[in-house]
């Protein structure tokens, strides 16, 4: 059986909304779906799973913690440590409320920058690429729902486009 | 769709469509420059010029070409430095804090603070490296391996935590503005006709098209960023208030200063985002998107934080007098009534009597108040941390190592310099990039705009109507 891709485009959210709920329910599969700005409840209409991206900066964040207290571990107390002011030197019990301030920063910015290095790579938006949305128009005010489905249910995906109110239907 | 209460004012006048979004927002940036913009641009450029030529000077002759001195060994560059760095917290808290607060007044002023925030930090970032004396040994201020035996660097040292704290604020403000500000570039991008513009803004935007996953992964990384950005900003400038508060100095060793310069923080970045966006609206048309409402907000937090500055002030003088240290009351006496008294009754009157006047419906609505309140702020909160380290220093414990301080032409100049680097990068931020989150701002149209708004109202007062007839 040979492929077809629709592309319907819309004039607004709600109907967009409305159809991608009501062609889940028909059992079709919706591959994705274009908007100027992120729709409440779209995800859940179009089965987008929950991103996992906010644990992986949490698993970073521990990392930069790790690795500022190896860092001061080593520099303070294992490799040379000096007598400054008379602190303990030879003890990082001692001095961790010093060392909180670098812990922190050094956490906050190993989970942001590698959170975000991932959700760039993730969705591989990089500079150099081509843009992602096939039509223009969609960072505009159009929205844009992309179904690949059989050749054979395709006339059933078009009536259910044409009611639900997309503006326009395209094929690929 | 969320509903939001009719009795909440909109916060996009006029009939907008989300097609006028884009082309409101895009105008500035596709249509020609104005006089006025090349006008300021240029006036900007003379100052940041004036700067660098005071900076190469102070760096080719040495620090000597500064007033500071033995006593005064912190002057106008400290001062500045904490000015810019406290100037650049607003930003962050608008993005972050407002964002964790779901306050949608803060999507039309985002883009704009935490572009200032940048270019602040930046200006910051200047006063620090250079008044080490020596600034190509900076490198020096990081943990790196070296041929001295590896001699490292004092995690135990605030000057330390500020290394770490200023680097890791101004990258993940960065990271922050940036990420936000690729769907924008997407929007010119696809509208762009010219080529190079449609190049250079498909570089920017990262080849983003708006889809569904991409978006869902966008709002969680803002969440998250919003979420590490706001003890960000709450450390970063605590830290920097440990610069002095751990010290043994009077008048710098006390614990109030770290809530203390935050919320002074906060209080002068708000005054800085007001100064810039009064104009920048007014210069772009953009008055339906930062409407009163968004100004009296603001002004609303300068009240609070001009109180808790104000509360701050008090709380010193009175602990300098309940200690009973006589170094720390001396400390207070010398601010107000010694050789410096004029630069603590400008602090006094700017930061605390002024901000008052906002308890006034009428004075918090009203434009031009506003704007030269903004300004008064900022001389305030100069002349706060210049009275912190100046007048404290040049009277410390030993009268026989009492001191005095003038500014030379060259303290005064690389402070001129980084107003004009400021201005010039705020200026080339304004004309080449979209100033308000566009695409944020048209999630919230149907809920908060005004057109939308009314016909809501309409239809509920028919519905109650016919409910109850």
């Amino acid at each position: 059986m040979s492929k077809v891709v629709i592309h319907a485009i819309y004039d607004d959210e709600e109907p967009l909304l409305a159809n991608a709920k009501q062609i889940r329910s028909q059992g079709f599969r919706i591959k994705d779906v274009f908007t100027p700005f992120p729709v409440h409840g779209l995800d859940a209409a179009i089965g987008v799973p929950r991103t996992r991206i906010a644990i992986c900066a949490f698993i970073y964040g521990l990392t930069g913690a790790s690795l500022a207290t190896l860092m001061m571990w080593y520099m303070m107390i294992g490799d040379w440590p000096t007598d400054v002011g008379g602190k303990p030197s030879f003890s990082y019990y001692m001095n961790v409320p010093a060392f909180i301030p670098i812990t922190f920063e050094s956490t906050v910015l190993c989970a942001a920058h590698g959170m975000a290095i991932t959700f760039f790579l993730r969705s591989w938006l990089v500079p150099g690429a081509k843009a992602k949305n096939p039509d223009p128009r969609t960072t505009d005010d159009k929205f844009m729902m992309v179904i690949e489905t059989k050749e054979e249910n395709r006339a059933t995906i078009e009536g259910l486009l044409k009611n639900g109110g997309a503006s326009e239907i395209h094929y690929k | 769709m969320q509903h939001e209460s009719e009795i909440r004012e909109p916060l996009i006048l006029g009939k907008k469509s989300y097609h006028q979004v884009t082309e409101d927002i895009v105008r500035p940036i596709e249509g020609k420059a104005s006089k006025h913009w090349y006008m300021l641009l240029t006036a900007s450029i003379i100052c940041f010029l004036w700067g660098i030529g005071c900076l190469c000077y102070t760096i080719g002759t040495g620090i000597g070409v500064w007033g500071s001195n033995n006593g005064v060994d912190w002057a106008w560059d400290i001062t500045n430095f904490v000015w810019w760095i406290g100037i650049g917290h607003a930003g962050t808290l608008i993005s972050a804090v407002l964002l964790l607060f779901r306050q949608k007044w803060r999507m039309a002023i985002n883009r704009s603070a935490e572009a200032m925030t940048i270019f602040a930090v930046m200006c910051a970032a200047i006063f620090v490296l250079l008044h080490t004396g020596r600034p190509w040994l900076d490198y020096w201020l990081f943990p790196l391996p070296n041929q001295f035996g590896s001699l490292w660097v004092n995690f135990n040292s605030p000057l330390m935590w500020d290394v770490f704290a200023v680097s890791t604020y101004f990258s993940v403000s960065l990271v922050f503005w940036y990420t936000g500000l690729i769907p924008d570039f997407a929007m010119i991008r696809d509208r762009a006709v010219k080529p190079f513009a449609k190049k250079m803004y498909g570089i920017m935007s990262f080849a983003w098209g708006g889809s569904a996953r991409h978006w869902s992964r966008f709002e969680e990384v803002s969440l998250v960023l919003a979420g590490l950005s706001t003890p960000l900003v709450f450390s970063v400038h605590s830290i920097v208030s440990t610069d002095f508060a751990t010290s043994v100095v009077p008048g710098w060793h006390t614990t109030i200063f770290p809530p203390y310069f935050v919320a002074g923080a906060v209080f002068s970045g708000f005054a800085m985002v007001l100064t810039l966006l009064l104009i920048m609206r007014k210069i772009y048309n953009l008055e339906n998107y930062i409407t009163i409402k968004h100004i009296e907000y603001m002004n609303i937090v300068i009240i609070v934080t001009g109180s808790i500055v104000g509360v701050a002030y008090l709380t010193e003088l009175f602990i300098s007098w309940y200690s009973g240290v006589e170094y720390e009351q001396y400390a207070f006496l010398n601010r107000a009534t010694g050789p410096y008294w004029w630069a603590y009754a400008a602090m006094m009157t700017c930061n605390v009597i002024s901000p008052q006047l906002f308890w006034s419906k009428k004075l918090r609505t009203n434009l031009m108040f506003t704007f030269v309140m903004s300004i008064i702020v900022n001389i305030g909160m100069w002349f706060e941390r210049f009275v912190i380290i100046v007048p404290t220093l040049c009277r410390t414990f030993l009268p026989s190592s009492w001191n005095m301080y003038h500014p030379t032409f060259v303290d005064i100049g690389i402070y001129t310099g980084t107003i004009g680097m400021f201005f010039t990068f705020f200026l080339l931020f304004t004309r080449y990039f979209p100033v308000i989150a566009q695409a944020e701002l048209k999630s919230i149209m149907k809920s908060s705009g005004q057109e939308y708004k009314e016909k809501h109202a309409a239809h509920s007062n028919d519905a109650y109507n016919a409910g109850h007839h």
